[in-house]
């Protein structure tokens, strides 16, 4: 039997010529993943091991984004532990508040993952990776002391579903739209434990910012990892971003797949979801008439170059609307400086918004943007899970980049292509 | 291995990390701290409630959500022996056997147990008894991979007897 494209990968690290669906395997790692939530723990119980030091300081990122700069004395404390331990083992890859981007969004800038790694990281959404054709997934903070501790990791080598995604986007449709459209089709846990592999003729019309964001949100459909083939754009991003050599895997034609969902991006529309799950969407058109009070733009979903693009050219010369908070976080120090030499952070503040340095802040509800009870926010983030993002009566919209700009210039949830 | 032996605290499908211990306590990573604060956006009796021992017993895909392995460690901290959910994400499930609380899937377990039952569970055989109803199911026992790692009583152990 034929081997998906995730287990071919699986097998290599494992050493093996095959693996298949539910078999325990130990493998290989190419990088270890920590921030400053997730690392002090694992740093933690990375102590209680009996090894001497890390496996390899050139192959772990640490990486503080969710409360830096530091919100709180506490959260200062965690950074500082993380930053010592990189010092104490050398460790090549430790990002801190001038350097550091939003993980998920820094790794590929970096050129730190390519096609064929595989990757853990003590963060849910490192399966972003997947974009690039690598097997990437979340664990947790023992996982990746281990992982820090040895380079390896074990893991149940998944089965999965095929997503054969044809035609070509309509103007205001993105990534997002996409994978929220997957995600209101199959749940919130309509992929658990399973492979999300991307194929079809329509990828070529997603452009790699686009798979980033698609591949982010595999875990809000349950999924252990999302995976897109390496075709000539990401061939082109990788040689852009990393000196590294990629190795290019691909499904066999006889895989076996759970399930097969063929989606027609042409049909697809700016996609909303609804408190409190991602699966809860509507198109744009059936939102009806939902008043909101904050817009934040960011994080490792949504925060890339061309996302602010997208915000940009429909804030440009125009107005918020009164009463309205709008947040816009630049991903990473690249996208930020990009952006501002564009022009898109004057077009922000222009307009009314805030420009913010990179930062998890709002999207976990850590700082910089909480909601009081009863406010609601559209956000280009990927949760809105109750209390996500302050009072427990708040409300969270996931939505595009273009929505959430729409939505900022009229105060309430609004199609991209009626205010352009 | 041991066995698990009390009241159930009774959830529906989709418990999400963020309401096992909201992010705005992740600034610290004290078990005892987290604890103070676990299931409070969801069950905010919760803490006052748990008495060591306790059983959390919930419907589809517990656990979902962010890899903060501060959520099992928050609900293991609380004194709870056991989780028992039709589902689990899988993030959770791993964190949870990596850090040695025991947690089952089992679909009739979940449908049939209520709030506030008495339950044990064998962990060897799989085994949950609902001593309320009178009531036996039979749980996923675990495969011998994971059991390893269980009875090394986490992976930091099973490591460092390797
Ligand atoms: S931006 Fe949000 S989802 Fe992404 S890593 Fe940060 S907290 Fe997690």
């Amino acid at each position: 039997m034929g081997m998906t494209m995730t287990q071919k990968i699986l097998a290599a690290h494992a050493g093996l010529e095959a693996v298949a669906a539910g078999q325990l395997i130990e493998a290989d790692l190419d990088l270890v993943l920590g921030n400053d939530i997730t690392s002090p723990v694992a740093i933690h119980e990375m102590d209680k091991m009996k090894v001497d030091g890390v496996w390899d300081k050139d192959k772990i990122a640490l990486v503080m984004d969710h409360f830096v700069p530091n919100k709180d004395i506490k959260s200062a404390e965690h950074t500082k532990e993380v930053r010592e331990f990189a010092c104490r083992h050398c460790i090549s890859h430790y990002y801190d508040v001038g350097q550091m981007g939003i993980e998920h969004a820094l790794l590929p800038e970096k050129g730190l993952t390519v096609a064929g790694d595989v990757v853990i990281g003590a963060d849910s959404h490192t399966c972003t990776y997947g974009a690039l054709g690598a097997f990437s997934t979340g664990v947790g903070s023992t996982d990746m002391g281990a992982g820090m501790a040895t380079g390896k990791a074990w893991f149940k080598v998944p089965s999965a579903i095929k997503f054969i995604l044809t035609g070509k986007p309509q103007k205001y449709v993105s990534g997002k739209d996409v994978i929220l459209h997957i995600i209101g089709l199959i749940g919130v846990d309509g992929a658990l434990y399973k492979s999300m592999e991307f194929t079809g003729d329509g990828i070529k019309h997603l452009s790699m910012d686009d798979r980033f964001t698609i591949a982010n949100m595999a875990i809000e459909a349950g999924g252990k990892n999302g995976i897109f083939p390496v075709d000539e754009a990401c061939v082109e991003y990788m040689k852009a971003h990393s000196d590294r050599e990629y190795k290019v895997y691909e499904a066999d034609d006889d895989a076996e797949y759970d399930e097969e969902y063929t989606i027609d991006l042409s049909a697809l529309r700016p996609t909303v979801a609804f408190p409190h799950l991602p699966e809860n969407t509507k198109t744009i058109d059936d939102a009806g008439d939902v008043k909101i009070d904050q817009v934040v733009i960011g994080s490792c979903t949504n925060g890339r170059i061309s996302d602010l693009a997208a915000a940009a050219g429909i804030m440009e010369g125009k107005k918020v609307a009164e009463g309205i908070r709008v947040i816009v976080i630049p991903a990473t120090q690249t996208v930020y400086l990009e952006a501002m030499e564009k022009g898109y952070l004057k077009t922000f503040v222009e307009a009314g918004a805030i420009v913010s340095t990179p930062t998890c802040g709002p999207c976990l509800g850590g700082y910089m943007g909480i909601l009081a009870a009863g406010e609601s926010c559209v956000s280009t983030t990927n949760r809105n899970f109750v209390g996500r993002m302050g009072h427990v009566d708040s409300k969270i919209y996931l939505a595009s980049p273009a929505v959430a700009a729409a939505s900022a210039l009229t105060g309430k949830l609004t199609d991209p292509g009626k205010v352009a | 291995m041991k066995s698990a032996h009390g009241r159930v605290h009774k959830y529906g499908d989709n418990v999400d990390t963020d309401v096992i211990i909201p992010a705005r306590y992740l600034n610290t990573s004290d078990p005892k701290e987290l604890a103070e604060h676990c299931m409070e956006d969801i069950d905010k009796e919760f803490v006052s409630k748990a008495k060591e021992g306790d059983l959390i017993v919930a419907d589809k895909n517990f656990g979902c959500g962010s890899s903060r392995e501060h959520a099992p460690i928050a609900i293991k901290a609380s004194g709870i022996s056991c989780v028992i959910a039709e589902t689990f994400a899988r993030i959770f499930y791993r964190n949870s056997i990596n850090i040695g609380l025991p947690i089952i899937e089992c679909k009739e377990a979940a449908a049939g147990i209520s709030d506030g039952d008495e339950v044990s569970v064998d962990f060897d055989t799989g085994i949950i008894t609902n001593h309320t109803k009178g009531q036996t199911y039979q749980g996923q026992a675990f495969p011998e991979f994971m059991q390893r790692i269980i009875d090394s009583e986490g992976l930091v152990n099973y490591i460092n007897s390797r």
